[in-house]
């Protein structure tokens, strides 16, 4: 394809995926340009598939076809971000948001409103957008969307994730047009360094200087990497880029190609992301069809191809030498650095490696400038960050703010804060190489460096809500029990350290804590830190030294009084039964695994049977007495 | 599965391993998309198929197994009908994931990690298949259920027992 065609391509579906842009009376008046009176799109992303859109999208084709209607555009894109509330369909140019779709609202909203004529169907809308007074607010200006800035995941829920050219009316490959055809490979990296941009794997290394070492290093073979073995427990961030905008990282590696002079990719992607890779796949193989990828792209004199190499669960395959490694079709176990991967990377080749979300960025960069970006965010972070919410939060889903945004914001303004009326405990960010921030630091502007202030990272982007209900001694060990069974055991600080700091946590959440255990814990944390050989194993104690800094209460008072104040750990649970509340109906007893509780001879003031008893000794603190009792007679201590 | 011990299965599964083997051969880095090729056609890998794909690529079988026991995506055993999988990452976690995977074990009488006795079921965690919106979710096959509560497990496997019968 050439560049002409390209531009014809955008052309030609532009207005198509205007109408989903614009507000809406400006995009009821573009509709009418288009042959399409309405367009419906549904998320078919990982979390809405789960909640099964493929139905609500089967079943809305078959309503419209029964209903002879042709003039309705039914779209598959990726996700809309408000996850908890899937299925969800929009419906432009009014751009109604219709949430938790099941295959008779889809009637219901196919024979009331997608017929000619039709009205919105208010009812089966997200409430957000339904003002008291009836009238419909758009949904980006609901508190979930009005302080979120879309850049990585600007084509996320707006195109159909498998057609290139609703990928290209969007924006897509029109900066590797730019690149191509007026910019020098020096120019590509100063406006990336220029830019700030900083990797979003975690680490927050300066894009452009990665770049830069890669092309001075010297050699005919280099190769660029995209890391999409998204392995922290509780993020999807990357996974979201690639099930909705596919194309923006292979546009993105094609300009990094060019950058350095390499002219072979490899995406490294989880196996347990099948959706992700489906659509990869897909778009690879358009990508080749348009002349996008493969030999002398658009017509200019470049080649860059990609392949995709599938990761088999191994979280420090998420270390770059790892990942390296594991292409290669090895243990994926790191390698020392130096010499770094931007000197000698795959098969001991010069190699950059950025992951997904780092990626989707580089687009709108080549296209807006260093100045625009560098106009949003802090000081040093610049640009904006992708968070996966979850946990104990309302609205669990994916979020994109500039750097900076407070975590207050993003929790109670965004996320809708926490449900049933629990307090706000603390955030974990960063996950198992990351840490806890608590109550207090909730005012905090959120960029890289703030975040290790404060004890945690920013990581790739998880960020999990706890509330009073859970433990901080028992998150560390379940973050423990996970590097420990990670650790790919070439280092032996790691390997033996992760195994012994797991062993003290487990120790202490049983009860068998002891007073020096907590100095025990910070002298191998530190150790840990300062010899083991790559990140996972410098690390993994954060979790631990995190909480141990910010809720030590809570680990003396597991020690000293053998007490979890969260009532999550098992052994330091007791359960008893009031004798006052209690009926005497049984039901406790009868679901006992263990017969633990029996009858005593003791008859409550009012009630006509006597009470029950658990005997300490036989209960496993199960807790099915507590879920099986009726009237709240049996009580955790 | 004793058959397995002397050849690679059957004579149809033994193709295909060869067929993959022989296409991605000259391919750098090829042995882990070979063994997870290989995975999809037996269901796990067993020791003559890692030792046919060490011949295949002229690499010793010790090279073979150190992969293969590297990634948990790979199995030393055969896994159930229905491959049961409670995700135990963080945000699953948070929401009382451990009760629905306690409740699994207790349903069918296994551990995680064990097939049952007819075959019909295995259970297995993994960290996290990105569903963290519907938390705690578990899949069975590539199905994905989600707002799990305890209560709810018995009703999903039965639903499996009953298409089996």
């Amino acid at each position: 394809m050439t560049v002409k065609e390209l531009d014809a391509i955008r052309a030609k579906k532009q207005q198509i995926i205007d109408v989903r842009r614009l507000v809406r009376e400006q995009a009821e008046e573009m509709a009418k340009h288009t042959a399409y009176r309405k367009q419906v799109l549904v998320c078919g992303g990982t979390g809405c598939t789960s909640s099964h859109s493929k139905q609500v999208i089967e079943h809305l084709e078959k309503t419209l076809a029964e209903c002879d209607i042709h003039d309705v555009l039914v779209v598959k894109t990726g996700c809309f971000g408000l996850c908890t509330l899937g299925p969800i369909m929009i419906v432009y140019p009014e751009g109604a948001f219709y949430a938790q779709m099941t295959p008779e609202h889809v009637e219901t909203v196919v024979r009331k409103h997608l017929v000619p004529g039709g009205e919105i169907v208010k009812e089966l809308l997200f409430q957000d957008t339904v003002h008291p007074d009836g009238s419909i607010t758009p949904f980006a200006e609901t508190p979930f969307y009005k302080k979120q800035m879309r850049i990585a995941l600007r084509n996320c829920g707006v195109i159909a994730a498998e057609d290139i050219e609703e990928a290209i009316a969007a924006g897509d490959y029109a900066a590797i047009e730019k690149v191509l055809t007026s910019m020098t490979p020096d120019d590509v990296i100063k406006e990336v360094l220029d830019s700030g941009l900083r990797g979003r794997g975690g680490a927050g290394f300066p894009t452009g200087r990665k770049w830069s070492f890669a092309k001075a290093s010297a050699g005919d073979v280099k190769y660029v990497c995209c890391n999409a073995d998204e392995g922290d427990p509780g993020a999807f961030m990357d996974r979201s880029v690639l099930e909705g905008d596919p194309h923006c990282v292979l546009e993105a590696m094609t300009i990094a190609g060019y950058a350095i002079g390499a002219h072979q990719g490899y995406i490294y992607v989880r196996a347990e992301y099948p959706i992700a890779v489906e659509r990869l796949k897909i778009a690879i193989k358009q990508a080749r069809e348009y002349g996008l990828l493969g030999k002398n792209i658009l017509g200019l004199g470049f080649d860059f191809d990609i392949d995709i190499r599938l990761g088999a669960g191994a979280f420090v395959c998420g270390e770059e030498t790892a990942l390296m490694t594991s292409i290669e079709g090895h243990r994926g176990e790191p390698r020392p650095r130096p010499p770094f991967p931007a000197v000698k990377g795959l098969f001991g080749k010069p190699t950059i490696l950025n992951n997904v979300e780092t990626w989707a960025n580089i687009n709108p960069i080549i296209m807006k400038g260093a100045a625009w970006y560098s106009s949003i965010g802090t000081e040093k972070s610049k640009g904006t960050k992708v968070f996966a919410l979850g946990g104990k939060i309302t609205n669990v889903g994916l979020v994109e703010v500039p750097m900076g945004t407070t975590l207050r914001d993003i929790i109670y303004e965004i996320g809708g804060g926490i449900p049933n009326g629990k307090a706000f405990k603390a955030a974990q960010t960063g996950g198992p190489s990351g840490g806890c921030i608590p109550a207090d630091l909730i005012d905090t502007p959120i960029d890289f460096d703030n975040l290790v202030a404060i004890g945690s990272m920013m990581g790739s982007g998880g960020l999990i809500v706890l509330d009073e209900d859970s433990c901080m001694v028992d998150i560390s060990k379940f973050y423990l029990e996970f590097t420990a069974d990670e650790s790919c055991g070439k280092c032996t600080p790691c390997r033996i350290g992760t195994r012994r700091l797991l062993d003290l946590l487990t120790k202490i959440t049983e009860g068998k804590g002891e007073p020096e255990d907590l100095e025990k814990i910070e002298a191998l944390a530190q150790h840990m830190k300062t010899s083991s050989l790559c990140a996972l194993g410098q690390s993994a104690p954060n979790p631990v030294l995190s909480t141990l800094a910010k809720f030590r209460k809570e680990y003396e008072d597991h020690i000293y009084n053998h007490h979890c104040t969260a009532g999550v750990c098992k052994a330091l649970l007791n359960y008893t039964i009031d004798k006052e509340k209690c009926i005497g109906c049984g039901m406790c007893a009868k679901n006992c695994p263990v017969s633990a509780i029996t009858r005593t001879d003791y008859v409550a003031p009012g009630h006509k049977l006597a009470s029950f008893e658990i005997d300490p000794a036989k209960c496993i603190k199960c807790g099915v007495c507590q879920g099986n009792c009726k009237f709240k007679a049996v009580e955790r201590k | 599965m004793e058959h397995c011990e002397a050849k690679c299965g059957t004579a149809e599964q033994e193709k295909a391993l060869e067929a993959v083997i022989e296409a991605s051969r000259s391919t750098p880095g090829c042995l882990m998309h070979i063994l997870q090729e290989a995975q999809g056609i037996y269901g796990y890998l067993p020791m003559p198929v890692q030792k046919k794909i060490a011949e295949g690529l002229g690499i010793s079988l010790s090279e073979v197994y150190g992969v293969v026991t590297f990634y948990a995506q790979f199995s030393l055993k055969p896994k159930g009908k229905n491959r049961i999988s409670v995700c135990l990452g963080t945000a699953c976690y948070v929401k009382g994931s451990d009760k629905i995977l306690e409740e699994v074990e207790k349903e069918l009488g296994i551990k995680c990690g064990e097939c049952t006795e007819d075959g019909l079921f295995s259970i297995d965690s993994c960290r996290c298949v990105g569903a963290c919106g519907l938390a705690p979710v578990m899949m069975v096959g590539d199905e994905v259920y989600g707002k799990l509560t305890p209560d709810k497990v018995k009703g999903i496997l039965d639903g499996y027992k009953e298409a089996s019968k």
